[in-house]
């Protein structure tokens, strides 16, 4: 079964993922950072049991503190935790689904993140699937709700919905020209946030950004959605004809053969390098320059990251160990491609 | 123009608060706003989130240790000023505790004060309906029952359901 992060979906040019996510609170238990280790673990058990009792087998569970440091971090790189969720492990836990699409943390900021995760832009998708797993959450167990606010959160920016709704975008062409702060700074007064692929604090190596919705208190989900969706179709028009204006420029089509040049003969590669150069490489697929399969691009660009190589490989790999591993596993996927991808 | 608040001195702050769709304006001297806590969202620039969140609720000094005192969580026994400090909630209960508190932070953070989304089974749910509550459903649907009573000719029923409802109300 492929990954959700591998698939190719919806607008998949430009769109990776799409991402709902829910925080929710037990009425009956103080929030997270006012409990105890005990406390932690009974919200934990109690959530666990609610969510196995009638769907065993689909979830597993995953006590944080019984991975090591880099199938922890690996988590977060594959987006299934968030990277605050791998810094303090001890009375944390994870359901997970075997396909990994959908993954609750339990004990992060909230007693409850519930996460489904999509390929390309499947915003509707995601949440049908996420409030059906919520509403049956909510019938089993007493949730922190208020008429007048909403779902309570620990932290008041959640408040009310207390969704988030986001995509994650590639966006090398708008970034090259210089237009992302006009981007951010007009999407914040539609009500958005543009940042890093890794969220909150986090750099856009490769180009790619998160783009989500901000404010949870006042608007329906359903209008935060389609908010986001409409801003998200605006910002993919606007990647194409950037990317179209500069594929004219010869200079810029030298860059992404040698960037397909350089990975598919270095020997070392750094994630930095590795995620400029396959920054490039995406466009080209997506511009048909090359015929390698979409997918396969976005399986390296998770499956390359630091902790993932290093779970992959089972063992904690110095930093020029990894270069020379993921050089040649980049080498070993894009010469399996056909040789033929000339146009 | 003077300020609104104490009259005396130049207003250089102008103050637009836009609380569920009413929009309402205010002309304040500097020292005035930041008792009133409208300095407050920039005064945690610089710090961490931790801080500039805490500046979300925080109020005047004076005010906020009269609260310390006052009001306490029965549930997980924070105070106001710990919620300020920490730039988080205890618990639930903190929300429904300090609720009129809170109110500012909100419009603040998002521009509206009202849950408009998804609404959780608890509220609908028996046991946590109020009495009065319960007797307007009991009523609604006695009275639904009476129009369909009255609809299909079936007076005795009807005056039967008249009663139960007059005797409830």
């Amino acid at each position: 079964m492929n990954k959700w992060y591998i698939e190719k979906g919806d607008q998949g040019d430009i769109v990776l993922s799409t991402r709902i996510r829910f925080a929710r609170n037990l009425d009956a238990y103080a929030f997270p950072s006012k409990l105890d280790l005990a406390g932690k673990k009974a919200v934990n058990e109690t959530v666990r049991d609610a969510v196995t009792r009638d769907n065993s087998g689909t979830f597993g569970y995953i006590e944080m503190n019984s991975l090591t440091r880099s199938q922890a971090v690996s988590l977060a790189e594959r987006h299934l935790i968030s990277p605050e969720f791998t810094t303090n492990r001890d009375g944390r836990a994870l359901l997970l689904t075997q396909d990994e699409s959908v993954s609750i943390m339990l004990c992060e900021e909230d007693h409850i993140r519930l996460q489904v995760m999509k390929s390309g832009l499947a915003l509707n998708e995601a949440y049908d699937i996420a409030n059906s797993i919520d509403n049956m959450i909510d019938a089993k167990l007493h949730y922190a709700f208020d008429e007048r606010m909403g779902y309570l959160t620990q932290c008041p920016t959640n408040l009310g919905t207390a969704m988030r709704a986001s995509v994650m975008l590639h966006l090398p062409a708008l970034t090259a020209l210089g237009r992302i702060p006009g981007i951010s700074a007009t999407v914040s007064k539609l009500g958005l946030v543009i940042r890093g692929a890794y969220g909150e604090g986090s750099s856009s190596k490769g180009s790619i950004y998160q783009l989500s919705n901000q404010i949870t208190l006042g608007i329906t989900e359903q209008a935060a959605i389609a908010n986001l969706n409409a801003i998200t179709m605006q910002i993919i028009t606007q990647e194409r004809a950037a990317q179209e204006s500069l594929l004219k420029n010869p200079v810029q089509i030298d860059k992404i053969w040698r960037a397909m040049g350089i990975l598919k003969s270095a020997r070392l590669l750094s994630c930095d390098e590795f995620m400029e150069l396959i920054s490039l490489v995406r466009v080209g697929v997506a511009q048909n320059i090359f015929e390698t399969q979409m997918e396969k691009v976005n399986e390296l660009i998770v499956m390359m990251q630091p902790a993932t190589v290093n779970a992959s490989e089972g063992r904690e790999l110095d930093p020029s160990e990894r270069d020379s591993i993921r050089a040649a596993k980049v080498r070993e996927t894009l010469l399996r491609e056909k040789e033929d991808d000339e146009l | 123009m003077l300020c609104q608040n104490c009259g005396k001195r130049e207003a250089g702050t102008h103050i637009k608060r836009v609380v569920n769709g009413e929009t309402s304006e205010s002309h304040l001297c500097s020292e005035c706003a930041s008792a009133l806590g409208y300095s407050d969202v920039f005064s945690g620039l610089g710090f961490g989130f931790k801080e500039l969140l805490g500046g979300m609720f925080s109020e005047s000094q004076a005010a906020q240790n009269q609260l310390a005192i006052a009001e306490r969580c029965k549930k997980c026994g924070n105070s106001w000023h710990d919620i300020v400090r920490d730039g988080k909630v205890g618990c639930a209960d903190c929300y429904r505790t300090f609720y009129d508190k809170l109110v500012p932070t909100l419009q603040r953070i998002h521009g509206r004060t009202h849950h408009n989304g998804k609404v959780s089974r608890i509220v609908t749910s028996e046991e946590t309906k109020t009495p009065e509550q319960l007797k307007k459903e009991k009523i609604d649907s006695l009275k639904k029952q009476l129009d369909e009573a009255v609809s299909v000719q079936n007076f005795e029923l009807a005056a039967k359901l008249r009663d139960e409802i007059k005797e409830i109300g």
